[in-house]
């Protein structure tokens, strides 16, 4: 095509075309470990978000010192539970729903979109950088939970096993519906508001703060549609006795169902990130 | 790897800061004002067409971008040259036209295109908690066959940098940080969009000599810029765009029947009083006034129309 100079010059340049594209999935790895970097580089974003659920752990637990009424156990055991899901949706949902939005008004997004990244290594690195981290505040909590408060933790394999699936499909979820949330503020100084107040009314109908049998019916059937009420409730299923269960609006813990709708808004959060994500703002066409 | 070849004249010669020449690999029979032969177009436009609202920001653009050269595009603010790279980059919509980039439709163009084109951006949008070298490392994961992270870093003039973060690094330094990440996948094509605004004087020269050592490399490149100096000094061709149409294409020295205008020749009388004549002819007008004067011609100087005259004239007359 060119004189042989040229094509010399542009030789490197020509073997692009036949040389393999990396994949998602290993993409994905290296930007987990690159989202996880950063985030530990961060020392007060570090500090602020694993002390949130402890500080609301020490506040629950010491205004409401007091043994439950008629389950046999007490507030610290109910409010780990609460604050292990509460605590779980924020690393995914609260700080990526915000995050995104930032890196999207940064032009982030669209840096990565000018180059071959696939964008799910994009989302893979995500989820990677969420499970890391909400692994790590779980784990804070539990210790700072059974050391102050003398929480029992699970006391066999199966309690264990239950945390663990819960963990694994409820932070999943709540990734994805933080992906999904991240492209409705127009831009990533209104992020905070908009993610924040949806995620503090839903702490409030699926029983967080509130003990689950004083919560309004309307508000739980709001809730019920959800992913934290569901979390909540298997978690206070782990860390709570079975007597505790007549607390529950349905008498029982309703693992099937709770497995139900979490893997429901998996996919379901799933395909409405495909269907709204934008890489670009909207007034940036 | 610098490529030199000694043909002389044509579009591909550059000179550098230092004064050497240096001549690029070029198509062959590219050294017209006249677009190319087809098949070594790298960038083909015909009418394209973007409408925000009720403004057509770009109305009717046709461009032929050939491999290897370095095209500039002019223009003053909101005259359509961002919106139409952003359109070549892919990452924006057109309303009507046709575009081909590497032999693909930017729209609807795959990974393995992307990796074929550099982008560099305006913004600074590099993770502020990554190093240099970290970043610049990472990037280069994304491409098939990437270029070294220390060459480019090298390249681009932060080696000494490598290992700061990207928030301790200057405006100009992050700006440099942000070609490596445009170069380092190997692109055939480089796009910049007004890459040194903001620069102080010292930092656009800097800028320049690396821009020009990616074009020694082969690389084609498409940069706009509102400053004259700046596309007279790098670009092979230039397409001056007001109001979103082309309202001149061609070589810096030649644009707009600028080599063919009349030249002025400035002398001063034995008494001090400056004169100046128009011509055609200014080596006869030097020879006359030689021979009139007695050994040197006081206060002489032959020029013509700069690329500034050119441009104003061409926007002006486009502009309302």
């Amino acid at each position: 095509m060119a004189g042989t100079a040229a094509a010399g010059a542009l030789a490197p340049a020509q073997d692009d075309r036949t040389a393999r594209l990396p994949g998602a999935w290993r993409l994905g790895l290296l930007r987990g470990a690159m989202e996880i970097r950063m985030f530990f580089r961060l020392r007060e974003q570090v500090v602020f978000t694993f002390a949130f659920p402890i500080v609301f752990l020490f506040l629950f637990a010491s205004i409401f010192h007091d043994d439950m009424a008629n389950t046999g156990s007490t507030a610290s055991q109910y409010y780990v539970a609460s604050m292990i899901a509460a605590g779980i949706m924020s690393t995914s949902f609260q700080s990526l729903g915000i995050s995104i939005a930032i890196e999207r008004d940064d032009k982030v997004l669209r840096r990565l979109r000018g180059t071959p990244m696939p964008p799910a290594a994009y989302f893979l690195g995500k989820i990677w950088l969420v499970l890391a981290t909400g692994l790590l505040e779980t784990a804070a909590l539990l210790v700072f939970g059974s050391t102050v408060y003398d929480v029992d933790l699970p006391s066999d394999a199966n309690g264990w096993l239950t945390l663990g699936w819960i963990f694994v499909l409820g932070i999943t979820g709540c990734a994805l519906l933080g992906i999904a949330i991240s492209s409705v503020p127009k831009s990533g100084k209104s992020a905070t508001s908009v993610v924040v107040l949806p995620f503090l009314v839903l702490q409030f109908i699926s029983g967080v703060y509130i003990l689950i049998d004083t919560v309004p019916g309307w508000m739980l059937t709001v809730g019920a549609f959800f992913p934290l009420k569901w979390m909540c409730q298997g978690l206070r299923g782990v860390f709570l006795p079975d007597a505790a269960a007549a607390l529950e609006p349905a008498g029982s813990w309703e693992y099937g169902r709770i497995a139900l709708v979490l893997a429901a808004w998996c996919v379901g959060g799933l395909v409405l990130c495909l269907l709204t994500f934008r890489w670009k703002n909207r007034n940036d066409g | 790897m610098s490529l030199s070849v000694s043909t002389g004249g044509g579009p591909g010669v550059h000179r550098s800061v230092d004064g050497s020449v240096a001549v690029r690999p070029f198509p062959a029979g590219a050294g017209g004002g006249t677009v190319g032969s087809m098949t070594d177009d790298v960038v083909k436009v015909r009418g394209l067409r973007k409408r925000y609202g009720e403004v057509n920001a770009v109305d009717g653009v046709d461009l032929g971008i050939r491999r290897g050269e370095v095209f500039g595009i002019l223009g003053p603010n909101g005259a359509g040259k961002s919106t139409t790279v952003e359109i070549l980059q892919g990452h924006r919509r057109r309303d009507g036209g046709e575009v081909t980039v590497l032999g693909q439709d930017p729209g609807t163009a795959d990974r393995a295109w992307q990796a074929r084109v550099g982008i560099v951006w305006q913004d600074e949008s590099a993770a502020a908690e990554l190093t240099v070298a970290e970043t610049v490392g990472h990037f280069a994961r994304y491409y098939p066959r990437p270029r070294d992270p220390a060459e480019v870093i090298d390249l681009v003039g932060l080696t000494g940098k490598a290992g700061s973060r990207t928030k301790a690094l200057s405006g100009g330094q992050r700006r440099r940080l942000d070609v490596a990440l445009g170069v380092i996948g190997g692109p055939e094509l480089l796009l910049l969009d007004e890459p040194t605004t903001g620069f102080d004087p010292a930092a656009r020269r800097q800028f320049w000599s690396l821009i020009r050592r990616l074009a020694d490399e082969g690389t084609t490149i498409i940069l706009t810029t509102h400053y004259l100096d700046e596309a007279e000094a790098l670009a092979d061709r230039l397409a001056v765009i007001a109001a979103g149409r082309v309202v001149a294409e061609g070589e810096p020295g030649s644009l707009a029947g600028r080599a063919q205008a009349r030249a002025t020749v400035h002398w001063a009388e034995p008494d001090g009083t400056a004169r100046s004549e128009e011509t055609d002819t200014p080596t006869r007008t030097v020879a006359e006034l030689a021979g009139r004067f007695d050994g040197d011609i006081p206060g002489l100087r032959v020029t013509r129309p700069t690329l500034e005259d050119v441009y104003l004239r061409l926007i002006g007359s486009e502009d309302r």
